[in-house]
């Protein structure tokens, strides 16, 4: 780059996306192409992927999925500004909610899945409804010990299986049911909470996040919208356990492990956070990653840290900021006047 | 037991005492203090074992390196996220993970990775035989306490510290470079430490597990009493160390983590600024 002193950059909207932010989108082929691309282009690339893959690379885009929407879930707690630590904790629950429901009660598939995913958000949400006027790093250190707190107090009364955990768990009837359906509770969960968040209801939850005294001030009862952001948040982590739960067959301390809760963010921090959409990016491109680097063991993990440590500080905006960036504004350098 | 809880609330107060100066200083959570504990003792280890350096040198020089890098993490990682909380403990959370598993990968595993201790023998307390090196953790970190309260109540520096603790944007204008004494502070975290690792260690074997424990020992110490309190984390670790002692022996040992986790969360919701705390209220709840 030449010297570039006496210029600045400038951005500025360009004027497809200007028309199609508005009624003329319908009114050419070229700029409701330009609204749809990407957004179906990833749901395509995505569904040919995963129905083409072989076997091995199948049971890998089902977990990419699951930790995407994870990550999506997380991102959605943090705009509503609850930073939490430990997704584990309310992907655990949801895990051994469909695990009791199948083992001690004999519930079918088609029931343990909706229950633990509603009951879970609901037991979430108690939990943590005490610790709920704490912010920023206070509550991110509830959720950070609650889960292993958890994981330690099943280990040590021995209850739901105790250090075995449940196995045999009744599993889905064949690869395709897995892969359509967490695909498709992926989708449905990103575009929901995107309409939610950008809807005048969904408002409230950002501006809590911005400045919750201003909210409070406002006349808006603020622990309210936070459980509320918690219940939607965590069902969907619990959504996820619960469908992990029955892939594997089995629920047990694992489900309460650090992975559970360090992935997400760090997909979140590459992805970029605060757009949803960024979080499953970031998801997409880690975990595929991760399985390749498998063979090196636990340097897979030194590899996650270095990877959030450098994000963090060289490109704290995110893989999605940047790309919206390109895709919807030209750049070009002004002379200062 | 009453000599054993106290043992245990001095090893409490060692591991807390340099979290809690970090965070007390520059409200930065270091999350890699744990990995920070463990890395200490490894060097000091190959220190002793393959540059066959006595003791006492190879003690300090670890201290020394420890601080170091502690600095350099403040001054090329910390400083350009400084203030946003999220960031904070991500970049901090993430270089932990990056010490820990790393010295997994390179297989740091085994009984001969053990520091020596400092003096051989046992006498005989109150009707119990102790360690003289379990005596040395209460000596040491009483001396500790009692230093830091020197210097930061009757050095420049140390009022320094306590001035951007209050106040960062008033110390400021008083010449005081908030992020001089933020990166010194956290290389005196680390240093501190460096210091309980090379003094609690040689009780054990090291172990890469030990720096996931130390940091839930450090927080939840430092939570319960107050964060940035150095008297709270005192009275804290008194408490966490007789309740982890007295469930050891009447319940059964792997109960011991869940009291301390327990306390944690009852404070939290209590009262998040802990039994001493003198965080700014509004800063932690609405």
């Amino acid at each position: 780059m030449k010297n570039r002193e006496n210029y600045r950059k400038e951005r500025i909207d360009r004027c497809i996306k200007a028309r199609s932010d508005d009624i003329y989108a319908l009114s050419s082929y070229k700029e409701m192409w330009y609204l749809i691309f990407p957004r179906v282009v990833p749901i395509i690339g995505i569904a040919i992927l995963a129905y083409f893959l072989p076997l091995y690379w199948k049971k890998v885009v089902i977990t990419t999925c699951i930790f995407a929407m994870l990550a999506v879930s997380w991102d959605f707690l943090s705009s509503c500004g609850l930073l939490s630590l430990g997704q584990a904790l309310f992907f655990g629950i949801g895990s051994y909610t469909a695990g009791c429901l199948n083992h001690y009660f004999h519930f079918p598939i088609y029931l343990t899945i909706p229950i633990a995913t509603i009951c879970g958000g609901f037991i979430s949400t108690i939990l943590l409804l005490p610790v709920i006027r704490l912010r920023g790093i206070y509550f991110a250190m509830v959720t950070l010990i609650l889960p292993l707190m958890l994981a330690r107090g099943i280990e040590a009364t021995h209850v739901f299986g105790g250090n075995e955990g449940i196995t045999g768990l009744s599993p889905f009837p064949n690869v395709w049911v897995e892969l359509t359906f967490i695909i498709a509770g992926m989708w449905a969960a990103l575009f929901a909470l995107r309409r939610f968040i950008s809807s005048d209801y969904g408002l409230i939850f950002v501006s809590i996040r911005d400045n919750d005294r201003a909210t409070m001030a406002s006349g808006i009862n603020i622990y309210a919208f936070k459980a509320q952001a918690l219940f939607i948040g965590s069902s969907i982590c619990a959504f996820c356990g619960a469908f992990m739960t029955h892939l594997y067959m089995f629920t047990g301390i694992p489900v309460f492990t650090m992975e559970f809760s360090i992935l997400p963010i760090a997909a979140s921090a590459i992805g970029g956070i605060g757009t949803l959409a960024g979080p499953l990016l970031g998801a997409f491109i880690l975990v595929p990653l991760s399985e390749i680097l498998r063979e090196f063991g636990s340097l897979r993990v030194v590899f996650y840290g270095l990877v959030l440590v450098v994000c963090v500080v060289a490109l704290p905006e995110g893989i999605f900021h940047y790309l919206s960036r390109k895709y919807n504004e030209m750049e070009r350098w002004v002379r200062l006047e | 037991m009453f000599v054993y809880g106290l043992i245990n609330s001095a090893v409490l107060a060692l591991m807390a005492l340099g979290f809690n100066l970090t965070f007390g200083i520059s409200g930065i959570a270091n999350f890699a203090y744990g990995a920070i504990y463990v890395v200490a003792g490894f060097i000091t280890w190959a220190f002793i074992n393959h540059l066959n350096l006595p003791y006492a040198v190879s003690a300090i020089l670890t201290i020394i390196i420890i601080g170091i890098f502690g600095a350099l993490v403040y001054k090329f990682i910390i400083k350009r996220i400084r203030g946003l909380v999220i960031s904070e403990v991500i970049a901090t959370f993430g270089i932990s993970i990056i010490l820990l598993e790393l010295l997994r990968f390179i297989g740091l595993i085994g009984f001969k990775y053990s520091l020596p201790v400092f003096i051989d023998g046992s006498v005989e307390i109150l009707g119990v035989y102790v360690d003289i090196q379990r005596l040395f953790i209460i000596g040491l970190g009483i001396l500790v306490i009692i230093s830091l309260y020197v210097f930061t109540h009757h050095t420049k520096t140390g009022l320094a510290f306590r001035g951007i603790a209050q106040e960062e944007h008033t110390s400021l204008s008083l010449g005081i470079n908030p992020d001089r004494i933020a990166s010194l502070s956290m290389g005196m975290g680390s240093a501190l430490g460096a210091f309980a690792a090379i003094v609690i260690l040689p009780l054990g074997t090291i172990t890469v597990d030990s720096g996931y424990d130390v940091l839930i020992n450090a927080l939840s110490v430092c939570i319960v009493g107050g964060l940035g309190s150095t008297f709270g984390v005192i009275i804290a670790s008194f408490i966490i160390g007789y309740t982890q002692t007295i469930t050891a022996m009447y319940l059964a040992p792997h109960w011991t983590m869940i009291v301390s986790l327990f306390a944690i969360l009852v404070i939290l919701v209590i009262k998040p600024s802990g039994l001493l705390g003198h965080q700014k209220e509004l800063e932690e709840r609405v």
